[in-house]
């Protein structure tokens, strides 16, 4: 097996495996929630797995609304938490 | 329950729980008729449903159709009070119309409408991006018109016919109207819907699109043809565009007969986060397939007026028919070939602005009392042929 | 290429199959077989579908796989002889040239034009996202299904997944979903999900089936009929047994709870309608596999205007004939979309429907054969798994029921007393399934309450239309170098 690579994730470093997704080694590091909801700010991860739910939105390299169960890792990836919309700057 | 009749009866039925529908009742009620409401789905189930919630001034030209709206868009102002804007969701968010191409056209037509009492500020290039700021930065200018509202349609469909339950009013869902019995003179007695009779001696074609084939199935045909139209919503985003922002050419579109595609973009927030761009118009019957060429059309329009839109997910789309008369005025009124049956159908792509003011002349000409506009341009004599 | 947009694009094939899975992969062989030119669309990175789901990177059975290990993986899957030799088969079309295999295209539209169907899809194979439009004679729809879902108080805590979920954690990244985990609902899926867990070396806490043990008893016929089944339930059985995993049926998972993570769920005995009071029981965990049964995806048949019928699970599923053709001629459907039945039954659906639509129909008896076997034993299973009637009853106020939106059962309630009284309606007034899944999540639930709360007939295809069947954004739909505004179409 080749040695493992990492992403980060709000800075922190998080290790994964070639083919896995970024929903996955988040899991796999035992992280559940990264994204917060637009109304009540409540937690959200993973549910549903396959791409179906889409409460597994995460910001990937300054991209928002990523399902993490489908994004695949990528060595030097950024990942951060998303709040609500994921677009407040654009905000008017 | 088959061959029942309604006992209590009612001075008016109304055929359709639409926003016209709705505000007809409203006010009938209001005036201390008795309504019964006929709706063969849900309140706002039709085009109330399909549209954005349009309440404007801005995308018509002087003549009838525009004094209908300025009233109409007062009325509306009156029934955020008594609704509650917050229930119906009523924006006061003002329309910006941009231009893309040349200034001047827009510019001349907002004179005419600023001479028929609508307020029309002219914005030069560089001041278009202090009232919307993520518009492109290449535009030559455009027009600001502080009075167009949005409002939540299915809502304030809900809430009007609510308010006239509460004076009286009686809903009855999932029925259909298949019919009217008529006394000797030709008069209406009484409505047949759905193996059910209710007596009234006033039945009110509100039934939007399908406004043609209830007054057919009522004995007074009138032309209403459907206008397809589609609308993107884009996925949930904060505050990006403050007010209703149209293309110039949407007017052109809007008045034109042409059967082929057009397409002309609209584009607003919601309350609830998304972004709404429309519009297309076609002529294809009652076809709701889907379209990506109009998807594609609208989209590319969107993007040239507001370039963050390229980066932004189209999550969802619905269509619907607007209700359209061959000379772009809405059907409200007295038909004179059956004594009791009045139209108020039509209204193409402006119902929801005008429905408040179609439903106090319906109520006006049933009570006899003044007219708030002439609604000569509106009466359905103009598709009455004379009987043999 | 068409030279205005509202032409559609010429033909490039005789079979266009959306969806790689079990069924779309024996559709698009067996129309290959019978010479016809095909094109397959598939969303995903790999083919298989969920059922065959792995990384991308490994190719199951290869013998130096980088990433994931492999072994694990290849004892996860069943049917991999099936998967292999379809895939062999693949590969050599795509390399004789009369099959396109365009991966990573996610289908986001469809479009019929007189007698030809175009697919559009988004392909993310490249740099930039861009759409392609698919043209074929024929379609077959494969899309496959995803876990249906009840909301329950606590549900939308972080650690709790659906049973699919972490079976994709599993199978497609080696990943075991949680380290205490309790595996709830009900389904024969639920014991693969677990036997998976344990065997990773999860700390399994419990299977908790609602239905009652054997239940498929009562089923007896069409059980026998499926002899091999049984012996697949026998392997999961056994695996949990060695882990000391427990078993329970007519045990409903009633709540989950934690502030901001998962804590701890509680089961209780299942009545016919309800459930034993006092018989309430609190388990600890981390994480909560909870699956009641899958639905399918039915957005592009819908588009089309296929005909649809509620299946005996309650799932809207479109209706075909024996070849698989829908109420709209050249429209095939094959697999879970047509009634979920699993891998199997979607393994000759598959075929039958590429046969049809290579417009060489299958004779061989004995498929036919198998396919009505097969599908009377996923509707014995569907009867033996149903949801368990009082879900209803146990949502609160402040139960989430869209957790897109964040709309409430008592939202939704208000909504449904005001007068909306069909899943549209409700839709239209507290917006459940406005969100960006769109409903798939919450729209079985929204469309059981609404009716349960107005009285009115069960009608899930009131709100199940997606003419946008996947989100792709307005940058994708830009079209180059046309006029922007204004623009008239011939009529």
């Amino acid at each position: 097996m080749s040695a493992p690579t990492t992403i980060t994730f709000d800075g922190h470093e998080i290790p994964f495996l070639p083919g896995q997704t970024v929903g996955a080694a988040l899991t796999a590091a035992g992280i559940r929630s990264w994204r917060t909801t637009r109304v009540e700010g409540r937690p959200r991860g993973l549910f549903c797995g396959i791409g179906v739910c889409f409460d597994c939105l995460i910001v990937a390299d300054d991209r928002p609304n990523q399902r993490a169960c489908l994004l695949l890792a990528q060595n030097g990836m950024r990942l951060a938490s998303q709040e609500g919309t994921g677009r407040a700057h654009l905000t008017v | 329950m088959s061959g029942s009749t309604d006992r209590q009866g009612s001075d008016a039925v109304v055929v359709g729980a639409g926003i016209v529908g709705a505000a007809c009742a409203y006010y009938a009620s209001r005036a201390g008729l008795s309504v019964t409401v006929l709706e063969r789905g849900t309140v706002g189930s039709g085009t109330t449903s399909r549209g954005e919630g349009n309440i404007l001034v801005s995308d018509k030209a002087p003549g009838p159709e525009l004094d209908l709206a300025l009233w109409s868009r007062a009325l509306w102002g009156e029934l955020g009070g008594e609704l509650g804007t917050d229930a119906i969701e009523l924006d006061e968010k003002g329309g910006l119309v941009v231009a893309t191409t040349a200034l001047d056209p827009l510019l001349a037509f907002a004179d005419g409408q600023r001479a028929a009492g609508v307020e029309a500020v002219p914005v030069p290039s560089g001041g278009l991006r202090d009232l919307e700021p993520h518009l492109a930065a290449d535009l030559p200018g455009g027009v600001h018109y502080p009075q167009d509202l949005q409002v939540q349609p299915v809502l304030a469909a809900a809430a009007l016919v609510r308010a006239a339950q509460s004076r009286g009013a009686r809903l009855e869902q999932g029925v259909e109207v298949t019919g009217v019995e008529r006394d000797g003179s030709g008069a209406v007695t009484a409505v047949l819907a759905s193996g059910r009779r209710f007596p009234t001696r006033t039945v009110v074609n509100a039934a939007g699109t399908w406004g043609s084939e209830v007054a057919e199935r009522l004995g007074g045909p009138v032309p209403v043809l459907p206008r397809r139209g589609f609308i993107l919503v884009t996925e949930p985003l904060p505050r990006v565009v403050r007010h209703k922002v149209y293309s110039a050419d949407y007017v052109e579109n809007v008045a034109s007969s042409d059967a082929g595609l057009e397409t002309s973009v609209v584009v607003e927030g919601t309350r609830g986060g998304s972004v709404l761009v429309g519009a297309s118009r076609e002529r294809v019957g009652f076809d709701t397939a889907m379209s990506v060429d109009v998807v594609r059309r609208l989209a590319t329009q969107a993007v040239r007026l507001f370039p963050f839109l390229a980066d932004v997910a189209l999550m969802r789309l619905y269509r619907g028919f607007r209700p359209y008369c061959p000379d772009h005025l809405p059907v409200i009124g007295a038909d004179p070939r059956v004594p009791g049956l009045v139209h108020a159908c039509g209204h193409e792509g402006a119902g929801i602005g005008l429905a408040p003011a179609t439903g106090r002349l319906v109520t006006q000409q049933l009570t006899g009392q003044q007219y708030g506009v002439d609604p000569q341009p509106f009466s359905p004599s103009r598709f009455a042929e004379v009987p043999a | 290429m068409p030279t205005s947009p509202s032409e559609p694009a010429a033909p490039t094939a005789d079979v266009v199959v959306v969806g790689a899975g079990p069924a779309g992969l024996a559709a698009a062989t067996a129309a290959g077989a019978r010479g016809a030119r095909v094109a397959l669309v598939d969303a995903g990175t790999a083919p298989g579908g969920q059922y065959w789901r792995h990384p991308a990177t490994a190719r199951l059975g290869s013998v130096d796989p980088p990433g994931v290990d492999e072994d694990a993986l290849a004892r996860l899957h069943h049917g991999l002889k099936d998967y292999r030799r379809l895939l062999d088969l693949l590969e050599r079309q795509v390399g004789a040239g009369t099959t396109r295999y365009l991966s990573q295209h996610h289908a986001w539209a469809v479009e019929q034009y007189g007698e030809t169907f175009t697919v559009h899809a988004i392909d993310r194979s490249g740099p930039t996202e861009r759409t392609v439009p698919v043209t074929g004679h024929r379609l077959v729809l494969a899309p496959g299904a995803y876990d249906r879902q009840v909301p329950f108080p606590g549900w939308t805590l972080p650690g709790v997944l659906t049973a699919g979920g972490a079976q994709a954690l599993l199978k497609g990244n080696g990943v075991a979903a949680g380290s205490r985990v309790v595996v709830a609902g009900t389904g024969p899926f639920l014991l693969p999900v677990a036997a998976g867990l344990a065997t990773a070396g999860a700390d399994v806490v419990g299977v908790h089936e609602a239905s009652m043990a054997r239940a498929w008893l009562r089923h007896s016929g069409a059980v026998l009929r499926n002899a091999n089944k049984l012996g697949e339930g026998l392997g999961y059985a056994t695996t949990l047994a060695r882990h000391r995993v427990p078993v329970r049926s007519r045990s409903v998972l009633v709540a989950a709870h934690g502030t901001d993570r998962l804590e701890a769920v509680t089961v209780a005995r299942a009545t016919a309608d309800g459930t034993v009071p006092g018989s309430e029981q609190r388990l600890d965990c981390d994480t909560l596999a909870v699956g009641w049964g899958f639905t399918p995806q039915l957005e592009l048949p819908l588009e089309l205007g296929c005909e649809t019928r509620i299946d005996t699970d309650g799932s809207l599923v479109c209706v075909v004939d024996d070849d698989q053709q829908t109420s709209v001629p050249g429209v095939l459907v094959a697999g879970e979309a047509c009634g979920v039945g699993g891998a199997v039954l979607a393994l000759v659906e598959g075929a039958i429907a590429g046969a049809a639509a290579a417009g060489v129909p299958v004779t061989d008896v004995r498929l036919r054969r198998q396919r009505t076997t097969l599908a009377s034993f996923a509707a014995a299973m569907h009867r033996a798994h149903p949801v368990p009637a009082g879900w209803t009853d146990r949502v609160t106020g402040d139960t989430v029921v869209c957790r897109c939106e964040e709309v409430t059962a008592g939202r939704l309630r208000q909504s449904v007393d005001a007068g909306a009284t069909d899943a549209r309606a409700a839709k239209l007034t507290a917006r459940p399934g406005m969100g960006w899944c769109q409903g798939r999540v919450c729209g079985y639930a929204t469309a059981c309450l609404t009716s349960a709360w107005s009285g009115t007939p069960y009608r899930p295809e009131l709100a199940a239309t997606r003419p946008v069947a996947a989100p792709v954004t307005f940058g994708t739909l830009v079209v180059r170098g046309q006029h922007e505004s204004g623009d008239r179409a011939d009529p």
